[in-house]
């Protein structure tokens, strides 16, 4: 059977750094980037003797999760502990949650080229970060060093239920529910630092077949791209075996960035026992519905609802809609701008054009911007009246961006302004169709094409601020027309 | 009455400091000459503080002088048993994995005796990381039982108990994970006192069991250990599993007798293998309780011949996962010519963990593995539901319950050690109390003939440490035990 013939089956696990200002069992910074070592207590160092104490912040992020993707939040769940050895582990055991997460059994919608497409959640839970090994190769016989600043850092983790069918729907997958989790405020969505990162549970089977194959795990996807490419390459790795009469092994298996092949990691034979049992330093964790019930009140509209929300009272098309609501400060600044214009879809296209454009080559994060929503609409209500042309509002908006002054300031003084006066456009009209009586006469003789020729004559003796609608008016009223 | 300061009570010393008769600097130089005179031959401290010991006095001395004392124990000397983390002390919880480590924190019950103003004379000698039953698991040395030097003191806070028995510290604080307050109580003739699981918070304190450890008062009298807890039992944020309750007045009522309590007498902790003369001394305290106007109610815990092998179970598997941590990587000893991670972590445990120590790692490992999850650790923790509600049980019927601390008096050193389910049993009535949380308490109630102390142990509701107290006390006043001078 050839590629076609099989279908490939996927499940994701996310793990989402909680973007708490401390970690989740001490009071220390979570802050990333700080000197090894630096944000450290007894308690995140496992030192004999400490004892855990649970950050509220981060169950109120758990709840907040659950309630977006429609999970059941569970109101008690159980801390237990994972036991092995790594030098990054302080305890020799992590803090997680096993058999009872805080969140069960929720679902996140996407969109595939088929149409809208429901994929199942199991369960959301909570659990600590491990430090960092570093390993020096160098000269002096190499050493490995601990850096226990993200030891204790507080993660949450979603798993899917294997619905996804092919590496598009993975990536679409992770880029709604990393939206979902930057909307609601509790992770930065940032996958180079690391704190949203993705293992994938990636198996094969024969198309129309009901039995999952044997599945291996992908490990630390730190990119779409490494997402996409790594489920392509592991499917196709994976028919290639059973093409060949082998089976797939289940095992762990690591993305080799620079060859763009996944490798074994460890086989199940060498999987870890890791003696899970209840933590007995933390209670139950006890959900209220007091807590429950907050969260559910202060939620965010979410990406999707808003998206349709746009569509239906601005009457955008999708693709405008998508764009404009992929992230909530974004969103939020277009809404305010909306309440200043008369026509959304003018403004969208300002959104995902001017403005875009110098967001992205200025670097400036939204809530930078120097200009307000008020301002931006006096400039669109400018070009809607001619009295600048749109191309001189693209620079209009380039100073206000750079300075935050009035639209109206900067007009007057670069001397932006369309000249609307008749009289003075009649005088240029006039003048340049003197100043070319031959050209006027090829075109009464029908060489129609002429015609661009005199606008831009015009327009270069008025230096651009002719306003066109008037200069084209005047033209073809003297010319006969 | 007694003769020499060391031979006071810690109240009998606290009013003595209150009148400024004696200065707490004073009585601390008096522990320390004590300790320099029969350590030798106890062997109870693992390193004394002699310099902080003395600041903290003097220091003690100068707030009596101004009028402002920190608690009613301010300027009494203690010893620590060296579970509880000390900074700037060495702490090695009797372990050579540990050897060095110096804490950067305080335990927070030593946060507590220090702010209530009392000297602490040092770390005393322990069963290597708690487990043990005789102190002779220590890494370093057994330490003796003052009443007969070539017995053992009990475990795990042997050292403890020998050094306030032996009178080189006026009280201290040891951990009781399955008897280990009250079994070396018992065999010192000193009163011990295991709180409410939560009463006092285990934060600094080094996990054996998380879920069975709990730190309390060690003294030579039930008013001592009273005041002791009153310093140390507080709800503590650092501890997810302190209860946030008052700290009890165990002091106000502690007189007022047993007229009137029911107490009951377990059946299955009258059982054999009981040593006569333990028996015989028992069964003249409960009449005593009587002709003091308690009544005695029969009643059964019927699970209680499951208590040693579900205690067993549960610390050694909660002990396998909290020693993961010494490792070797970031403090304590480290193998010194490990190539690589595994040696590194082979070496370093297997030089630095003694043999009891190696053992509950193993069986704890064992009956976490999967596959032996719910044939042991999970049926453990079902057979303890039954053991607590055997508790619940009678004291719907009995206010406290009465019976022996230990099956046998102190035994000889080198007895048992090399005969671990034999060391086992020596716990069999204290652990069950443990597996329920509830408090603890060992009082002496008497002597062999040949001179061997024994105790009486009182088990209460949770929370009730007052009431245990004050049964405690109605005895100990028919007997002042505590006067009778060591031999040491």
């Amino acid at each position: 059977m050839p590629l076609s013939d099989f279908q490939t089956v996927i499940g994701l696990e996310v793990h989402a750094q909680l973007l708490t200002q401390s970690k989740i069992f001490c009071g220390c910074s979570t802050a990333f980037g700080a000197e090894p070592n630096h944000h450290t207590c007894p308690v995140c160092l496992g030192m004999p003797g400490v004892l855990p104490v649970l950050n509220q912040r981060v169950v109120e992020y758990a709840v907040r999760t659950g309630l977006a993707l429609g999970c059941t939040v569970k109101p008690t769940s159980v801390w237990s502990r994972k036991n092995y050895f790594y030098p990054d582990l302080p305890k020799g055991y992590q803090i997680t949650q096993y058999d009872q997460p805080i969140c069960e059994w929720g679902e996140l919608v996407i969109d595939t080229p088929s149409g809208e497409k429901t994929v199942r959640v199991r369960r959301i839970h909570l659990e600590e970060d491990a430090g960092k090994s570093v390993h020096d190769a160098s000269a002096s016989g190499g050493q490995s060093l601990v850096d226990l600043n993200r030891a204790g850092v507080p993660l949450m983790e979603i798993v899917s239920e294997p619905d996804l069918r092919d590496a598009d729907e993975a990536v679409e997958y992770l880029k709604v529910l990393r939206d979902v989790l930057v909307y609601l405020g509790v992770n930065d969505g940032n996958l180079e630092e690391g704190s949203f990162r993705c293992d994938a549970n990636v198996s094969v089977m024969p198309k129309g077949s009901t039995t999952y194959g044997q599945r291996c795990e992908l490990k630390n996807l730190n990119s779409f791209r490494f997402l996409k490419q790594a489920i392509e390459y592991e499917a196709a790795r994976q028919v290639d075996v059973l093409e060949s009469g082998g089976k797939v092994d289940q095992e762990t298996r690591l993305w080799d960035v620079n060859k763009g092949i996944t490798r074994s990691m460890r086989s199940k034979e060498d999987a870890h026992d890791y003696r899970y049992f209840p933590e007995p330093d933390l209670q139950p964790l006890i959900v209220s519905d007091a807590l429950r019930d907050a969260q559910a009140k202060s939620l965010p509209e979410l990406p999707r609802a808003k998206r349709t929300r746009f569509m239906g009272q601005y009457g955008l098309p999708a693709y405008d809609a998508r764009i404009l609501t992929a992230e909530r400060p974004l969103a939020d600044f277009f809404e305010a701008c909306a309440a200043h214009v008369s026509d959304a879809k003018k403004l969208s296209n300002w959104f995902l054009g001017e403005l875009s454009r110098l967001l992205k080559e200025e670097g400036t994060p939204l809530s930078a911007l120097r200009f307000t929503p008020a301002q931006l609409g006096e400039l669109l209500a400018t070009v809607e009246k001619g009295t600048v042309s749109a191309n001189a509002a693209k620079d209009v908006l380039g100073e206000m961006f750079r300075t935050g002054r009035a639209p109206a300031d900067i007009i007057a003084e670069k001397g932006l302004a369309q000249v609307s006066d008749v009289g003075a456009v009649e005088a240029v009209v006039d003048d340049i169709l003197a100043k070319n009586a031959g050209e006027v006469e090829k075109y009464k003789a029908g060489k129609k094409s002429v015609y661009g020729f005199f606008v831009g004559q015009v327009m270069k003796a008025m230096k651009g601020k002719g306003n066109p609608g008037l200069v084209n008016e005047l033209l073809k009223k003297k010319l006969g027309d | 009455m007694s003769s020499t300061l060391t031979d006071l009570s810690m109240l009998e010393l606290a009013a003595k400091l209150a009148t400024r008769e004696v200065s707490s600097v004073e009585a601390t130089r008096a522990s320390l000459q004590r300790i320099t005179q029969v350590d030798p031959k106890v062997r109870a401290f693992l390193r004394v503080d002699e310099a902080g010991a003395l600041k903290a006095a003097e220091a003690s001395d100068a707030r009596r002088q101004s009028g402002s004392p920190a608690s009613a124990l301010d300027g009494v000397p203690v010893g620590l048993k060296d579970i509880f983390l000390t900074q700037g002390v060495e702490t090695t919880c009797g372990s050579r994995i540990l050897e060095g480590f110096v804490p950067p924190y305080d335990a927070t019950v030593v946060r507590l005796l220090k702010e209530a103003g009392l000297p602490l004379l040092g770390k005393l000698n322990m069963d290597e990381f708690a487990m043990g039953s005789s102190n002779e698991s220590s890494a370093y040395f057994p330490t003796h039982n003052p009443w007969d030097l070539t017995r053992t003191p009990g475990g795990s806070s042997g050292g403890s108990a020998a050094a306030v028995a032996a009178r080189e510290v006026f009280g201290a604080l040891g951990t009781d994970t399955g008897g280990s307050i009250r079994q070396p109580a018992a065999f010192t003739n000193t009163v011990g006192l295991k709180p409410t699981y939560g009463r006092v918070s285990r934060y600094g304190v080094i996990a054996f069991a998380s879920s069975l450890d709990q730190p309390g008062p060690m003294a030579r009298t039930v008013a001592d250990t009273a005041a002791l807890l009153q310093l140390i039992a507080r709800h503590d944020p650092l501890d997810s599993t302190s209860a946030d309750v008052a700290t009890p007045d165990c002091l106000t009522g502690l007189e007022d007798g047993v007229r009137g309590l029911k107490l009951g007498v377990p059946r299955e902790y009258f059982t054999a293998g009981m040593d006569p003369e333990v028996e015989g001394t028992l069964r003249a305290s409960l009449d005593e309780f009587e002709r003091m106007g308690a009544t005695l109610v029969d009643v059964s815990l019927p699970h209680t011949k499951y208590a040693l092998a579900t205690y067993y179970l549960l610390a050694s598997s909660e002990a396998s996962s909290n020693l993961a941590r010494y490792d070797g990587i970031r403090y304590g000893q480290r193998a010194k010519d490990a190539r690589g991670l595994k040696e590194l972590y082979t070496q370093t445990r297997g030089q630095g963990f003694g043999a009891e120590v190696k053992r509950r790692i193993m069986l704890g490992t064992y009956a976490l593995s999967a596959g032996y999850y719910d044939a042991y650790y999970l049926r453990a923790q079902k057979v303890r539901t039954l053991i607590r509600e055997d508790f619940t049980r009678a004291f719907q019927q009995v206010d406290a319950l009465v019976s022996p601390t230990s099956p046998v008096p102190a035994f000889k050193l080198g007895d048992k050690v090399d005969d671990p389910l034999s060391m086992y049993l020596m716990d069999v009535y204290t652990l069950p109390c443990n597996l329920a949380g509830l408090p603890g308490l060992s009082v002496p109630c008497g002597f062999t003939q040949a001179g061997l102390p024994v105790g009486l142990q009182i088990l209460g509701r949770p929370f009730d440490e007052a009431r245990l107290l004050r049964i405690a006390r109605a005895f100990e006043r028919e007997h002042d035990f505590f006067r009778r001078a060591v031999p040491v």
